[in-house]
């Protein structure tokens, strides 16, 4: 789950991680308001979507007095923002950071991810601050520090200032960085984060370390533990096909094609995909109804397909394994009648009574055509869909 | 011979009162499996399905010699079930249970460093030898007995590799589900390793997914060590980047883990890889073929 920049600042202001002043606003005249509340002569009107990027594609403005931070908010707030990180279709922006503008010296990168090779979380630093950090990775990897953190102790003062010096911290603000960087560690563990970057860190005129972004990102799997975590969930900034499917526990993921696909097993649904476009067809969604998929969960994931427009047929790919054939047949019938199915639909079903199901499914008087591999659906669907 | 379970693995049930467990546990039986035991805390002195229940992994040790468990405990406290296992000095444990916090598996693995249990996931669908011992929750009718290991990272998939190598009469030593989570417990090496070593398992299928790295070191481990046919698939070619594709480790982040990256790593260490799901068992036939043991793997 992603949260917002100013989500993120808040969090890392409650673990003592030094950030800007800053105050959210949703229109125009609450962006003034923060924006007089700050009091700061600069102020940053920073657009809060879900995607990297916002800076280059002019989501940042710097304004001078109130007036302009009036335009500027009235400018973005229901504009479409395209990054790098959006797609083409952009993401609306509906909130603003307004924020006390800082006196940069330099800016660096500081974050902590999973390594999953070593199973450990591990601390990213460097001095080339504001970058892609995969380019810095690629192009001067000697400049990209690394601290493997043990979860006995956790971050360590010593790695923590390492880091620093690594980075070239100025050596008398060494201390403040690494004061910053535990902070920061203790927001990950405690919170359950998976991500969390900040791009840039910067050193200020007034020898401040702060955070001028933040980035965060929490592992769904915690969130139970994490109420706080949870209420910061923007639905705006997710799919509405995506919400409804986890309200059923199903793994739903919107792609760009145009044959809906209805699978058990995670690998099993990748798979379905891949050999959908090997057909030269292209899947319009990832859909994996898990392990005990029942009659009610097969029909509230036929209704997501179908809410998608560009659908044009549907392939549902089951190996039964334990899960009974017969039932994933029923709930097939159920939901093909209840929606008034107008798309081809072809069913694969292999596993525990797969006979008996096959026949539920012939004589369901149902337009269904079966398939007998998951190569021979792939190739029926896209035939069918054209 | 086969890897890691065989028909005197004597099993622990931890978990075993919910109805999950409770579910598989018949199963397994009906397989055959030597369930010697279940784990509830508070439901020591009962008994499911002619199991004993104990209250902790210690007791049921102590009192049935049992050396492997299966976890079907939910997410919040399946990371301590296995702390719990590795307590015990059990052998191996595997861990079902799916959606466990990341950071709570990255304490599991320090605290399992030096110790004597290997585990096996979690999110996985289990381990299975045929005709001896199925311990999990994979389908049992699908697989038969034979020369050719399987390893991989999704359950449905290992399903549907199975069932195209016994369809085309070519049984299984052990099929081994290492898990869809990004900090698990085996990894494609220590089962290949363990392929590598038995020397009823002739050849070996690989079948891995988008997300971190494990293919590519598996696949510069078997260029280097490997003396069998190993193939392999790859799910996830047309995954889009930074989408979690159900499994938790699924993810093509920062340019890594793609499929196009894990299947030249492979078809550089020399193994064949099926182009879809459909062909794994054709493309193993053509590799044992190729290697001129065909006959050998043929059981049925």
């Amino acid at each position: 789950m992603n949260i917002h920049e100013y989500q993120g600042k808040q969090l890392l202001r409650q673990y003592g991680v030094a950030v800007s002043n800053g105050i959210v606003a949703f229109s125009p005249e609450e962006a003034v308001k923060a924006a007089k509340e700050l009091g700061s002569s600069v102020i940053v009107v920073k657009a809060q979507i879900h995607a990297g990027g916002r800076g280059k594609a002019g989501g940042v403005k710097i304004a001078k007095n109130l007036d302009e931070v009036r335009e500027y908010a009235k400018e973005l707030l229901g504009k479409v923002l395209v990054t790098h990180q959006t797609g083409p279709e952009g993401k609306e922006i509906k909130r603003l950071l307004i924020e006390e503008g800082s006196d940069i010296k330099k800016e660096y990168y500081v974050g902590l991810v999973l390594d999953r090779s070593t199973s450990r979380v591990t601390l990213m630093g460097s001095e080339e601050g504001g970058m892609d950090i995969e380019e810095v990775a690629e192009n001067t990897p000697e400049k990209l520090f690394y601290e493997e953190i043990d979860p006995v102790v956790g971050l360590t003062g010593f790695q923590a200032r390492r880091m620093a010096f690594n980075m070239n911290i100025p050596a008398k603000l060494v201390n403040k960085a690494a004061k910053f960087m535990l902070g920061l560690y203790q927001v990950y563990k405690e919170k359950d984060a998976s991500i969390v970057e900040i791009n840039p860190l910067v050193v200020t005129a007034d020898d401040n370390v702060l955070a001028l972004d933040a980035k965060f990102n929490f592992d769904g799997n915690a969130l139970y533990r994490h109420n706080d975590i949870l209420e910061m969930r923007d639905y705006d900034e997710e799919d509405p096909k995506e919400i409804e499917a986890s309200k059923y526990d199903l793994s739903y993921i919107s792609l760009d094609g145009n044959i809906g696909c209805m699978v058990n097993g995670a690998g099993l649904a990748m798979a379905t995909m891949d050999t959908i476009s090997y057909y030269g067809g292209s899947p319009a969604n990832f859909l994996d109804v898990g392990g005990g998929a029942t009659a009610e969960k097969v029909t509230e994931a036929f209704k997501i397909i179908l809410s998608d427009k560009n659908v044009k047929g549907i392939f549902v790919n089951i190996f039964g394994g334990i899960m009974k054939c017969d039932i994933i047949a029923e709930g097939v019938i159920i939901a093909a009648k209840e929606l008034g199915l107008e798309v081809p639909l072809v069913v694969r079903l292999e596993g525990t009574n797969v006979d008996l199901g096959k026949k539920l499914l012939n004589e369901s008087g149902l337009n269904i055509v079966a398939a007998d591999s998951m190569a021979d659906g792939a190739q029926k669907i896209v035939n069918l869909v054209g | 011979m086969s890897v890691y379970i065989n028909k005197d693995t004597k099993v622990i049930v931890q978990g075993i009162t919910g109805s999950t467990a409770l579910f598989h546990t018949k199963q397994m039986l009906e397989y055959g499996t030597k369930i010697v035991a279940g784990v509830t805390p508070g439901k020591g002195g009962t008994e499911v399905e002619g199991v004993p229940v104990f209250n902790t992994v210690e007791d049921a040790v102590k009192a049935t010699g049992a050396n492997v468990s299966v976890i079907y405990v939910p997410a919040p406290f399946a990371a301590d079930a296995i702390l719990e296992a590795v307590d015990a000095e059990l052998d191996m444990t595997i861990c079902i249970t799916e959606h466990i916090p990341v950071l709570d598996m990255v304490n599991v693995k320090r605290y399992m460093e030096g110790k004597k249990t290997r585990l096996v996931g979690p999110n996985c669908p289990g381990v299975i030898t045929a005709d001896e011992c199925k311990i999990g929750i994979m389908p049992g009718y699908i697989n038969t007995k034979g020369h050719v290991g399987v390893v991989s990272r999704s359950g449905t998939l290992t399903y549907e590799a199975v069932l195209q190598l016994t369809d085309a009469g070519i049984g299984q030593s052990t099929s081994v589900g290492i898990g869809g989570d990004p900090v698990n417990g085996t990894n494609f090496i220590d089962v290949l390793k363990e392929f590598n070593d038995d020397p009823d398992t002739y050849a070996a299928v690989m079948i891995g997914e988008i997300g971190g790295t494990a293919e590519e070191e598996a696949a510069e481990w078997i260029k280097a060590n490997m003396t069998k046919p190993v193939i392999g698939f790859i799910g996830g070619q047309t995954a889009p980047p930074g989408k979690r594709m159900g499994h938790a480790g699924a993810i093509i982040s920062g340019g890594q883990g793609t499929a196009e990256g894990k299947i030249k790593a492979m078809e550089a260490a020399g193994m064949k890889v099926a182009a879809t799901p459909s062909v794994i068992g054709e493309t193993l036939i053509e590799a044992i073929k190729e290697a001129g043991i065909y006959d050998s793997c043929k059981t049925h």
